[in-house]
């Protein structure tokens, strides 16, 4: 293990001796001293989502907090450029101001925290790559990226991309540093595209029998070309008595009714288009003699704002796993968790959140081998307190590793910029 | 021919050649080995066919273990490879060289799998973009990324380039739409990245390799998103008696929310040249035509065609055409996509530029080429994706003509500085090849290639796999002034220089 190091430099550092640079320059005078130095160094943004992943191994903290702001802001040519510790509500505020916003719809992952509001930095969700339910639809948060800057982790400033959308100039490194938990660069501004806000939106809600039904309507759903830009199935749990009501507080509104499951879609755009595709939808799910109910903009905005809050499982202290797999082996899935794990489905069957009750923790691997035969992976996204690591909370092979060595070997070769956050050795 | 710097021949290869070809042909079928002058010829160039080259051998490997073994011998004999899908590049990416083998990937052209229910197709590389489509469109799907060489380019050349298409603003480009990769490593390690579900944890390798240019590994499968055939689709053809209206109708269109399904931009010297060529109704008398393509819903189409008439009316357009069927929505688009024969009919070479600006900068980067055509007596014709930024001038030469040919390469080159100055890039969508590799200084600094020369390494060690391409040769930067080489110390002094 490393030993905590005292710099020789202006940047500021705090009680806790964590250090505070506040620009790119310190960033990079900073990571070089670390480097001579053999020091590794904890990466943190506004410290919101840094319960994700392993704990670094490393004995120095810096928080990138001090670099926020918005650098260029230019709505016609949809694209913002920010510091990297600029908080999304900030970018979400000065978007909307513009009727605009970032189409892939952040997840606030303070709820499941703590329990309130808090988004952290553009920084720290670039890092993570979660995109909420808009996903399907509209890609990933990678996808949305245009060019960043950062510091490596031999304290060099570089930089990949621009603020336009076709750009094939040299690799795609904004790809790389997506997903990517802070252990390659420290990331210093970040450019992101931006979208209009749709008008309006409505949410239709159906109650069906079985999973049969339910995967049949996520495929009949994702399969039309009346767009939808979200797809949920809530089940209710009824074996979990304080789950279940948890659950049918969250999702209390006046057109949704309450203590069953459900699927719910949503359609965005002009007022009419919406009323036109749910027209179309009906005829094509064959809803129009089913039960269904429909909730307006009023409803339906904060009802996907708490599937995107995570409110179901709000300061869970059980493990919270986000399973993803190819929508096809959706219905298998729900089957098995069906009365043994609290969860729900979203992006039309395709994303899993599950709670495993810090009781049943050996299920977490069964869980892995399921999510990996199904072709798809799992990442424990927060642990119970009694969480032993003994499986690893990231899915990885050994070739992906091997490369994956290779690659932070490339930009961070000893291993200063959050050691073991993702896998050990990286 | 130009003349263009390549990697130093390595002269033990070539006295190898008769042992290569023939372990070669022992790791695949006799008859995948060409070797002969005859047989090589036709892959001496990919479509930037003023750049020729003659390789050591080709080889067409049939499946994925062939391959790995190929590049397992050649990654022990330190022999180069240079990949190459269907040769359509227009940077030169897959041009051979004298000591390297071609790996050919023409023999993997099946679609493997198509899956309805988790909506994507797993292919091989060899399969053209078109052919996805081709293979899935009775059923109302298909595949978006629509480079104008669909008809002949592999899907794995898209993803080696990250090829776009007219529809990338709203659609996006290869990377956007692909799943997963099944790629060999120059050491013959095969590997898989994504599959069929989204966005695959860890770093996303997938994401690295997609516009890679054939730099980092090989890729043997791909598996793609296929998405529905929008119910409605319209056009409006739009015509501008100056370049500044219709540039501000298209920042207006998307400032006020649209996002059309494409945006497409000629200047006057292309409305006539397509219009000649492919008799398309274009207005001749328009400095400036626009093709705005919506899709969608009916409703959501034709609420959306209203709002570009009335901001094409604010900006005084001079004329203005919907399209009231498919016939007429397509006869729009004839002009447009016959725009590159259309300016090969005019003149007997013609160069394509392909920069990206900000789309408010349109009419500046417009200003500017005409003056660089002025400077250098070279007609040039442009195109624009408006919806992201793409420009594409096709400028007029004679190849026969050495000092037009020199003269067009520098008047390209200004073009992309233009680009670069004006908030752009050297490359929307062709990538950069032989053809932009010096240009890589006017966008990145020392620190920037050398992190991604790093990452080559890390995944290349030997630089074996298409050297030559991409990167600049440092030395030149360096003399131009635009990289610090701090008194001549290189901060990689291991990694190869050519």
């Amino acid at each position: 293990m490393s030993t905590k190091i005292k710099i020789n430099s202006q940047i500021f550092q705090d009680s806790n001796n964590v250090y505070y640079p506040k620009d790119e320059v310190e960033v990079s005078d900073l990571i070089r001293e670390l480097y001579k130095q053999d020091s590794p160094t904890e990466i943190i943004g506004n410290n919101s989502k840094s319960f994700i992943g392993n704990k670094t191994q490393s004995a120095n903290t810096t928080s990138l907090s001090k670099i926020s702001g918005i650098i260029d802001y230019r709505p016609e040519e949809l694209y913002i450029k920010v510091k990297a510790c600029t908080p999304i509500n900030e970018i979400e505020q000065v978007l909307s101001e513009n009727n605009q916003e970032l189409a892939f719809e952040p997840i606030d992952f303070g709820y499941i925290k703590d329990g309130k509001s808090n988004k952290g930095t553009i920084a720290g969700y670039l890092s993570c790559n979660y995109a909420g339910s808009r996903r399907f639809k509209v890609g990933s948060v990678r996808d949305h990226v245009l060019g960043f800057k950062g510091v490596n982790g031999k304290g060099d400033i570089i930089k990949s991309g621009g603020t336009v959308v076709k750009n094939v100039t040299g690799y795609d490194l904004s790809k790389l540093i997506a997903g990517s938990f802070g252990t390659l660069v420290a990331l210093t501004e970040i450019t992101l595209k931006v979208l209009p806000k749709k008008d309006s939106s409505k949410t239709v809600i159906i109650y069906p029998n079985n999973f049969e039904q339910i995967y049949d309507l996520f495929n009949k759903l994702s399969s039309s070309s009346s767009e939808i830009s979200g797809a949920v199935f809530i089940p209710e749990q009824s074996n979990d008595k304080e789950f279940s009501a948890k659950r049918n507080n969250v999702f209390k509104f006046n057109d949704l009714k309450s203590k069953v499951s459900f699927v719910a879609f949503r359609v965005e755009g002009g007022k009419i288009s919406i009323e036109e595709k749910i027209n179309n939808l009906k005829k094509e799910l064959e809803l129009n003699n089913s039960d269904i109910s429909t909730l307006d903009v009023y409803q339906s905005e904060p009802f996907w704002k708490k599937i995107n809050n995570l409110e179901v499982f709000e300061k869970t202290e059980h493990n919270l796993i986000r399973m993803v797999i190819p929508p096809a082996n959706g219905s298998k899935l729900s089957k098995y968790l069906e009365n043994n794990h609290n969860y729900f489905t979203d992006w039309c069957g395709s994303l899993f959140w599950i709670e495993v009750n810090s009781k049943k923790e050996e299920k977490i691997k069964d869980l892995k081998k399921m999510a990996n035969d199904f072709g798809g992976y799992l990442t424990v996204i927060k642990t119970s307190s009694e969480y032993d690591y003994g499986e690893p909370i990231f899915t990885v092979d050994k070739v992906r590793l091997m490369i994956s060595e290779k690659v932070k070997q490339s930009f961070d070769p000893k291993r200063i910029l959050n050691p073991g956050k993702m896998y050990r050795g990286v | 021919m130009s003349e263009i710097a390549l990697p130093k021949i390595d002269n033990s290869i070539l006295s190898k050649k008769s042992e290569i070809v023939k372990k070669l042909s022992k790791l695949t079928n006799i008859g995948n080995v060409l070797s002969e002058a005859d047989e090589l010829r036709p892959y001496e160039t990919d479509a930037l066919s003023v750049y020729t080259q003659t390789p050591l051998a080709v080889v067409l490997p049939e499946n994925t273990k062939e391959v790995s073994e190929i590049l397992k011998y050649c990654h022990s004999e330190n022999i180069k490879v240079v990949p190459r899908g269907a040769g359509t590049g227009l940077s030169g990416g897959a041009l051979p060289l004298q000591d390297a083998i071609l790996l050919g990937l023409g023999k993997f052209n099946k679609i493997l799998e198509i899956d309805y229910e988790n909506k994507c197709v797993v292919t091989q590389p060899g399969v053209t973009n078109l052919g996805i489509t081709h293979a899935v469109q009775h059923k109302g799907f298909y595949y978006a990324p629509d480079p104008s060489s669909q008809l002949a380019c592999s899907i794995g050349g898209n993803v080696a380039e990250n090829s776009g298409g007219v529809h990338s603003l709203k659609y996006g480009t290869t990377t956007n739409n692909i799943l997963g990769v099944q790629m060999v490593m120059m050491d013959g390690t095969i590997c898989r990245f994504g599959g069929k579900s989204f966005d695959q944890e860890g770093y996303d390798l997938m994401g690295l390799i997609c516009g890679s240019e054939g730099l980092l590994g090989v890729v043997t499968e791909v598996t793609v998103k296929i998405l529905k055939t929008p119910q409605v689709v319209r056009a409006a053809l739009i015509g501008f008696p100056s370049i500044k209206e219709g540039g501000d109708a298209a920042s207006e269109i998307i400032s006020s929310g649209i996002v059309p399904a494409g945006m497409e931009i000629m200047d006057k010297a292309l409305i006539e040249a397509t219009d000649n060529f492919s008799k398309a109704g274009y207005p001749r008398d328009a400095e400036l035509l626009l093709i705005v393509e919506l899709d969608g819903t009916e409703s959501e189409v034709n609420e959306l065609i209203k709002k570009v008439e009335a901001i094409c009316k604010k900006n005084n357009c001079s004329s203005l055409k919907l399209s009231n069927s498919e016939k007429e929505r397509l006869s729009f688009w004839a002009g447009r996509k016959a725009a590159f024969p259309a300016c090969g009919a005019m003149a007997p070479d013609y160069y394509c530029m392909d920069g990206s600006i900000p789309r408010g900068k349109l009419a500046e980067a417009l200003l500017e080429i005409k003056k660089l055509s002025e400077k250098y007596e070279l007609p040039v014709a442009n195109c624009f994706h408006a919806g992201d930024g793409n420009l594409h001038p096709l400028i007029m030469f004679d190849g026969n003509d050495k000092e037009q040919l020199r003269k067009t390469e520098e008047f390209g080159s200004e073009i992309l500085k233009t680009c670069v100055r004006l908030g752009g890039v050297i490359t929307g969508e062709h990538g950069v090849g032989i053809e932009k590799r010096e240009l890589m200084c006017e966008m990145f600094n020392d620190n920037d290639i050398q992190q991604q020369l790093s990452i080559k390494k890390s995944l290349d060690e030997k630089n074996l796999l298409n050297p030559g391409k991409v990167y600049p040769i440092l030395r030149k930067c360096a003399e131009e002034g635009r990289v610090h080489v701090h008194k001549n110390k290189d901060k990689f002094p291991d990694l190869p220089r050519f």
